[in-house]
């Protein structure tokens, strides 16, 4: 042992109050990394929580951000290659919209002819609630089943709303002789019963048959359409009690759109171009949208209870950290730890705990989100506010949940921990 | 050896019981005066109260009734924030458990009695190296308690203890876990300590401890029974 004398503090007066402080943060930051890190087991146990917690949270917002991206990229090239013309609606005095104009019958031949046209078809809808079967056979036992809607096509449905057909089309021949002939959208063929067109199959509309020539499997921009019966427009308008066209379907060159979507209304009718509206046509975004935010709130939620169940797991754990560290509670004390200086060790052990389980949860979100977007071909789109926010929840979940414990652990009397350990 | 100078810990009539109606007492009516530099033993059957004595002494508890003077100064009317301040500056605690956090180095374990007083962080280091190098710890520093004897770990703990330069070192049971040649280690460091003029209060079973004391007082159902010279 060395000869240095020890040196007792001389007989003075009690260290003032104002001296009794060199407690700083960074030693309440450095004494509570050390508590954290003193148990890995125990971290790892109350970091879990919040991990998925945060990550469940980040993943559902940044999959429902990409989604909504994905949808926004795919109305962009919609926007940019088609157009619908349809009659200009007014509110009526029985409350409901009513077209102010109606598309002319030679609505096809005026549209095609502007620069910028590629291709073109006249949609109407036939509100004629007609019994559709596929025998001719009036079944009074059989349920009464929602018949699909029938639309009625003039012009290259095709080429104007782009789709994919098993058999064939029917053609301009067709509509000219005003042929009995259909085109069955797939949900409706199967509604029907039919699985192909080769052998022309006949459905029956009422008391008309129809011979089926095609199936439309597929519409990009008129998904509606595969649940339908598609007729061409003159039959329906002679068999079927159908209307005008309501909607014409252009599909247009790229750049063309705001000319076209100008000059449109104005080949429609010169004198009163106003009477017609020209816009990209929906694209089931809005369908999209609300699935996409009934999915959202879904996991939106489940996150949320798993952080509350975090947090619940953190309060535990420090709970039983602090039973099992009275004795350094005690010791604390005894080397002149205040209540409170204990209770802000432990509050900041837990907010450490829980900005670590945002910090990774961010982190296993925002990696989900990448690794589903790479899979599904997109484009990733995350907010950084989110990865930001979601960690300083985290954080505040763990100060929530440090503050029972804190109290506990503060109201600790060392005499007994001493005693006790 | 030197006369006793005034008395650095003084308690008057102190009592201290626990519980409400049907209260144990475990100190009934304390009177001890400790002069600075002194060494007092202080010896008793378990559950006698030497404990509960030496809580109130280290102001890790207030008693019931009775006052309890630190170096002239009342505690009773102290706030539990200038009683910390005390502890941090002016006492230095070895208990029988040595109570060494595990996962921290011996150096570590040491600098934490610098934590809630007055030394700077820059100073910390320094000083809690001269205090292991006073009890020949130099050469330990970076390890963990684990893996030190138990003499070496209680030699850390009276490191930890007087590191901060404490006037009053309260010693619970220091060799109670200690065999004999440590014990006697020990025994030596807190006659040297007391030698340089700390003031030393131990609790004992063990009467040779006690005969180390230049005061031993014995203590018996909560009263002073027969303080020796």
């Amino acid at each position: 042992m060395s000869d240095r004398k020890w040196r007792p503090r001389p007989a003075i007066a009690l260290p003032s109050r104002r001296r009794g402080a060199h407690y700083t943060v960074r030693d309440l930051l450095t004494e509570s990394l050390n508590g954290v890190s003193a148990k890995p087991s125990r971290l790892v146990i109350s970091v879990v929580g919040t991990l998925v917690g945060i990550g469940a949270l980040v993943m559902t917002i940044g999959l429902g951000q990409t989604a909504a991206g994905q949808v926004a990229t795919r109305f962009d090239s919609v926007a940019a290659t088609h157009l619908e013309v349809q009659p200009a609606t007014a509110s009526g005095a029985d409350g409901k919209d009513h077209p102010t104009a109606s598309i002319p019958a030679d609505a096809l031949d005026r549209v095609t002819r502007l620069a910028g046209v590629e291709a073109a078809a006249a949609l109407a809808k036939v509100s004629f609630e007609a019994r559709i079967t596929a025998v001719p056979v009036n079944d009074p036992s059989s349920t009464a089943a929602v018949p699909p809607p029938i639309v009625a096509v003039s012009g290259d449905l095709l080429a104007a709303v782009g789709g994919a057909v098993s058999g064939r089309m029917f053609d301009r021949g067709h509509e000219e002789r005003v042929d009995r002939v259909a085109v069955l959208g797939a949900g409706a063929a199967q509604a029907l019963g039919i699985e192909n067109a080769a052998s022309s199959p006949s459905i029956f509309i009422d008391e008309h048959a129809f011979t089926v020539v095609g199936i439309l499997e597929s519409s990009e921009i008129e998904p509606g359409l595969v649940d339908s019966v598609i007729v061409p427009l003159a039959t329906a308008q002679r068999d079927l009690r159908a209307g005008p066209a309501d909607t014409l379907a252009l599909r247009i060159a790229v750049g063309a759109a705001s000319t076209v979507s100008h000059q449109a209304p104005i080949a429609l009718a010169p004198n009163a171009p106003d009477g017609f509206t020209a816009a990209a046509p929906p694209t089931g975004a809005e369908l999209h949208g609300d699935v996409q935010g009934d999915l959202d709130l879904v996991f939106f939620m489940i996150g949320l209870i798993t952080l509350v169940a975090g947090g619940l797991g953190i309060a535990n754990v420090t709970m039983l950290s602090i039973s099992e560290r009275r004795s350094e509670i005690g010791l604390r004390r005894a080397l002149g730890a205040t209540r409170r200086q204990i209770a802000a060790q432990f509050m900041t052990e837990s907010l450490v705990v829980g900005t670590l389980g945002g910090l990774i949860g961010a982190a296993v979100g925002v990696l989900t989100v990448v690794i589903v977007s790479l899979a599904q071909g997109w484009t990733p789109v995350l907010d950084l506010g989110l990865v930001l926010g979601s960690t300083v929840s985290g954080g505040l979940v763990g100060l929530a949940a440090g503050c029972f414990p804190a109290v506990r652990a503060a109201r600790v009397e060392p005499a007994d921990a001493l005693r006790d350990s | 050896m030197s006369e006793p100078l005034q008395p650095l810990l003084d308690l008057r009539q102190v009592t201290r019981s626990f519980g409400g109606a049907g209260a144990v007492t475990a100190l009934a009516g304390i009177e001890l005066s400790v002069a600075s530099g002194d060494h007092v033993a202080i010896t008793g059957p378990s559950g006698a109260g030497k404990s509960t004595m030496l809580n109130i002494l280290g102001l890790l508890d207030r008693p019931s009734t009775g006052e309890y003077l630190f170096d002239g100064e009342p505690t009773s009317r102290l706030s539990e924030r200038r009683r910390s301040t005390l502890r941090a500056t002016q006492i230095g605690f070895v208990f029988q458990a040595f109570h060494l956090l595990p996962g921290r180095t011996v150096l570590e374990n040491v600098s934490m009695a610098y934590l809630y007083g007055t030394v700077p962080r820059y100073e910390r280091g320094r000083r809690a190296r001269d205090a292991l190098d006073r009890v020949g710890l130099s050469h330990r520093i970076g390890f963990q308690p684990g893996t030190l004897s138990g003499g070496e770990r209680q030699r850390v703990a009276i490191a930890r203890a007087v590191c901060t330069e404490p006037r009053l070192l309260l010693a619970d049971e220091p060799t109670g876990n200690l065999d004999r040649a440590n014990s006697e280690e020990i025994l030596a460091l807190f006659d040297e300590l007391n030698a340089d003029g700390l003031t030393l209060v131990t609790i004992t079973h063990d009467q040779r401890v006690a005969d180390r004391a230049r005061r031993r007082v014995r203590i018996e159902q909560g009263r002073l029974t027969e303080p020796t010279a």
